[in-house]
């Protein structure tokens, strides 16, 4: 497959990843351009890797595709365990570039690097970006700030489905889906989700998909489509994301040439939730 | 018993005996454990198997609940079956090596097929490039199964065949040859693997997604209880769950709830548990842990008994049994100082003889480093030949039954299992429970407990981690002929020119619709072995049906 | 930063318990592990090895197809330029065959009883030349 750039983007991941200034360099070499963010999140097992394959390989007959795959690093060996390429074979033989990122520094966050490299994929021709993430913590903030769409997975008997409604993970899903649709207990989560939306005068999509129902998937992929046709919405996230990943460039140059940064740190979070805040209203 | 008085006098010894010696000479390591991570006690005594009743726990062989033994007269009846697994090369030679090991006093056979045979693809498809004639056999199309069983008369000889995801071709086949040598079905007795849930928890040969493969195993079932009622549809397997690195008690949870799930999807299919439950076998992995092993062998005979009567509300007697086939542990080997190997399998061996088991396979000592030559074969067969003639150990019923230790970790065991076993139906059952990852990860996560022990030599391995030598002789190791695949490419092209393809297609396209209308697939799976459809082009049909899995890995 | 490591199987053998092994071993020895999964074919490997940018590859073969499966994994990697990259091998591996995979360019080869410790210490040492 050498008819794409992958092994110079796949490299300059690497370096964008290592080296925050060198980072600045690249992106800025490169001319801007539109494409669009989707995040999948979720906890482990509810089977977002299966849905994100099929979803790519959609985008794919649109344009050029690119999968990031976020798991957590360990806070004590700084090792990960990336295995998220198993339920990704098809869409990568059919040329959607996957790279997986272990969450490195950033506890409980996606990556330090993640704005700036899906800036990088975005300004190296690839016209749709999916991450996939477990969405709880720091990462909650982090894919609010880049992604245009966020779809929100849960399936029934996954234990932790009630814990991600208190933790307020049911906040930021733009469309949410139950899926594993055959397992018992999904028409029971859907309606509970369905609820619960209804409850904060929500009325996002709410989907039931299962990997045996390719229909159930191409319909979500038409959602997706839909809501990344909200141009108003999407200005305001585009905006967003360039502003964080730029607060980011500033944070860590200012990082590098100052010893006791924590003020700044907290300057830096202000901005954050000021941004998010403004999300809301 | 006077369970009272016992237990005032073991409290005596621990006070005035015991723990005089051990104050002034600790014990070699601070705990002692099961493979499954329970604690050892120094003695055994009645009051250990005080809940245990003699008749309705242990009772007597041939009888409920069988912990036993599933006859009466065990060894002393009939000796266990000696099978040895091989198979390798083409078909020419590996009906060689069978023709040898029947003339050594083998009396049954065990055919291994080589991995593209068992996922279904040819020998010329670029998946298979490397892989032909290597773990097994390569059989293309009943061109070569005619090959392999050449001189060998199939209402003479049993044969087992480790075959799962593409189980229905090769027994279509096997049936096919038999035809030709005017063998009629009823007379054909062994055993297919046919045992797909396990290759999703640990050996790695599934093709289809869950759902499919159950329904191509119901089939099996369904087609076999009128044809081949001599044949065992089916060995549910805990052997490759063990080589995965579960332990004793996830090896028999896991192997169990697969039975369960594979009589629930039968009953579902309206056959009678009671009928078909008498052709379900078994097959266990023989460990090293000596007494851990005896005594997970009878407390699986029990819990399966009981699950049987109690949860299918199986009458019939046959259908209660336990019946197992059992090798020695594959992973048990080491490559360092291969021949104490010979001594390891000896062991495992005497362990599965001693927990009842109706065959066996001795592994060979120089399988950690390559396929085992004809030298190693012999000396593991010649292994059991040993056991069974000059140790004695044939002509006693359950020798063990009694030992207040075997007796409370065959107990121990049952406990433990029957909790996995909770929990599996908890989650909805093992294809559910598979599915969601759950066996492959505990198996997973034991194998990485175990390797770290042994690195910590908690765990102690001779000639690994303790007792090296240096200088490690060289072995030999049977060299498989790489033009094994050229000859079996050529062979295809050869047979796709000179059959007739337009019977060929027919009876693929019936097979296809078959396969989307729900009929019963082995009728039309057999017409197309006849007429030389490959093992590719039939497998090729139901992958286009039924789609193909991706294991299920959550880490 | 972290090494990052792809742990792959290529071909039919389904046999993982090693593979797995390795890769938790490598990942709490601080390295970034991508695990692929049985049956990659060796251009799906190479594939993987390129977009991850991974520092060095690890393969697990107990089929006995090493020797072909090895010589495809090493071709497709040139193919895409990126056979810089080491490659080491585990499993059971005939001795006999151990020169003729090193001459193929193979770094290092790791048979049955190797210590996990072992492995990631020489992982350590070829990634750092």
């Amino acid at each position: 497959m050498l008819k794409n750039n992958f092994l110079e983007v796949a490299k300059k991941i690497s370096v964008i990843e290592n080296n925050h200034s060198k980072a600045k360099e690249i992106i800025d070499g490169l001319p801007e351009k539109s494409y669009f963010v989707v995040g999948i999140t979720g906890s482990p097992g509810v089977g977002k890797s299966s849905l994100t394959n099929i979803i790519a390989m959609k985008f794919l007959e649109k344009g050029k595709t690119a999968v990031l795959a976020i798991d957590p690093s360990s806070p004590f060996t700084g090792g990960a365990f990336l295995g998220d390429r198993i339920r990704m074979k098809d869409s990568a033989s059919k040329g959607v570039f996957i790279r997986s990122l272990a969450s490195r520094g950033s506890v409980g966050g996606l990556n330090p690097s993640i704005y700036d490299t899906v800036e990088f994929l975005g300004r190296s021709g690839f016209e749709y970006i999916i991450l996939e993430t477990v969405g709880t913590g720091q990462a909650e903030t982090d894919i609010k700030n880049i992604a245009d769409v966020i779809v929100l997975v849960l399936s029934p008997g996954n234990g932790d489905e009630i814990q991600s409604m208190k933790a307020g993970i049911m906040e930021i899903g733009d469309i949410y889906v139950v899926n594993k649709m055959d397992l018992p207990g999904a028409k029971s989560l859907y309606a509970k989700v369905k609820s619960i939306l209804e409850l904060s005068n929500k009325n996002n999509e709410v989907l039931l998909t299962g990997m045996a129902y390719k229909e159930t998937i191409y319909d979500l992929f038409d959602k997706i489509n839909i809501e990344l046709g909200k141009k108003t919405h999407r200005n305001s996230v585009k905006n967003k994301r360039e502003i964080n990943r730029l607060l980011n460039v500033v944070l860590k140059e200012i990082n590098d040439n100052c010893l006791n940064c924590e003020s700044l740190e907290i300057i830096y979070k202000f901005i954050r939730e000021d941004l998010n805040e403004g999300k809301k209203s | 018993m006077d369970y009272k008085k016992i237990k005032e006098r073991e409290a005596k010894w621990s006070e005035a005996t015991l723990n005089k010696v051990l104050k002034r000479f600790p014990e070699r390591k601070e705990t002692f454990k099961t493979s499954f991570g329970e604690g050892i006690k120094s003695i055994y005594s009645p009051l250990d198997v005080e809940s245990e009743d003699f008749l309705s726990d242990v009772g007597y062989p041939g009888e409920y609940p069988y912990t036993r033994g599933v006859q009466p007269t065990m060894y002393r009846g009939k000796l266990w079956t000696m099978r040895q697994y091989a198979g390798f090369g083409d078909a020419e030679e590996s009906n060689k090596r069978y023709r040898y090991l029947l003339s050594q006093g083998q009396t049954g056979l065990s055919i291994a097929f080589d991995l593209p045979t068992q996922i279904g693809y040819d020998s010329d498809d670029e998946m298979s490039e490397g892989e032909v004639g290597k773990v097994g056999v390569a059989i293309d199309s009943l061109k070569d199964m005619e090959t392999l069983f050449y001189n060998i008369p199939l209402d003479k000889v049993s044969t087992s065949m480790t075959i799962n995801s593409t189980a229905a071709i090769l027994l279509s086949m096997y049936m096919a040859v038999a035809e030709m040598q005017g063998v009629s079905p009823d007379k054909l007795k062994g055993t297919i693997q046919n045992d797909i849930l396990k290759e999703y928890i640990a050996r790695g040969t599934y093709i289809f997604p869950p759902k499919s493969s159950m329904r191509i195993i119901t089939n099996i079932f369904e087609y076999c209880a009128e044809k081949l009622p001599g044949f065992n549809t089916i060995s549910i397997s805990g052997y490759h769950i063990r080589e995965a690195g579960a332990n004793a008690v996830q090896e028999i949870a896991f192997t169990l709830a697969d039975g369960i799930a594979y009589v629930n999807a039968a009953i579902q299919a309206g056959l009678d548990p009671n009928v078909f439950g008498k052709r379900l076998s078994f097959f266990f992995n023989s460990h090293n842990n000596f007494l851990e092993e005896i005594s997970k062998f009878r407390a699986a005979r029990r819990i399966w008994a009981k699950i049987m009567k109690e949860k299918f509300n199986v009458t019939d007697k046959k259908a209660q049994m336990l019946r197992f086939h059992t090798q020695t542990g594959g992973s048990t080997l080491t490559a360092q100082q291969p021949m104490n190997n010979i001594v390891r399998v000896a062991y495992q061996a005497l362990a599965a003889v001693f927990g009842g088991t109706q065959s066996l396979h001795t592994n060979s000592y120089d399988e950690a480093l390559g396929l085992p030559t004809e030298e190693s074969v012999t000396i593991a067969l010649r292994t059991q030949q040993l056991i069974a003639y000059e140790t004695g150990v044939s002509e006693v019923v359950d020798p063990f039954a009694g030992s207040y230790y075997v007796e409370n970790l065959t107990n121990r065991i049952e406990n433990e299992v029957n909790k996995y076993i909770d929990k599996i139906e908890n989650i909805g059952g093992m294809v559910k429970a598979i599915e969601e990852g759950f066996p492959q990860k505990e198996i997973g996560e034991a194998a990485y407990r175990y390797q770290k022990d042994v690195e910590k030599g908690e765990q102690i391995i001779i000639g690994l981690n303790k007792f090296k030598s240096e200088d490690e002789a060289k072995n030999e190791v049977l060299k498989i002929n790489e033009e094994v695949e050229n000859k079996q490419v050529e062979k295809l092209k050869k047979l796709r020119k000179e059959r007739n393809n337009d019977a060929v297609n027919e009876n693929l396209s019936k097979l296809d619709e078959a396969a989307s209308s729900g009929e019963n697939l082995m009728p039309f799976i057999f017409s197309c072995v006849k007429s030389y459809a490959t093992v590719g082009e039939i497998s090729n049909v139901l992958r286009r049906n039924f789609g193909e899995y991706n294991e299920s890995i959550i880490s | 930063m972290p090494i990052k490591v792809l742990v792959a199987k290529p071909g039919l053998d389904g046999h993982d318990r090693g593979a797995k092994v390795v890769a938790m071993a490598l990942r709490d020895a601080g390295m970034e592990v991508i695990y692929t999964g049985l049956r990659q074919t060796p251009s799906s490997i190479a594939d993987a090895a390129l977009q991850e940018d991974v520092d060095i590859i690890g393969l697990s073969i107990l089929s006995g197809a090493h020797n072909r499966l090895c010589k495809k994994v090493l071709d497709a990697m040139k193919e895409r330029n990126i056979e810089n990259k080491p490659v080491f091998l585990g499993g059971i591996i005939p001795e006999e065959d151990y020169e003729n995979l090193k001459s193929m360019g193979i770094v290092d080869i790791f048979g049955p009883g190797t210590s996990l410790e072992l492995i990631a210490k020489r992982i350590k040492e070829i990634v750092k030349k």
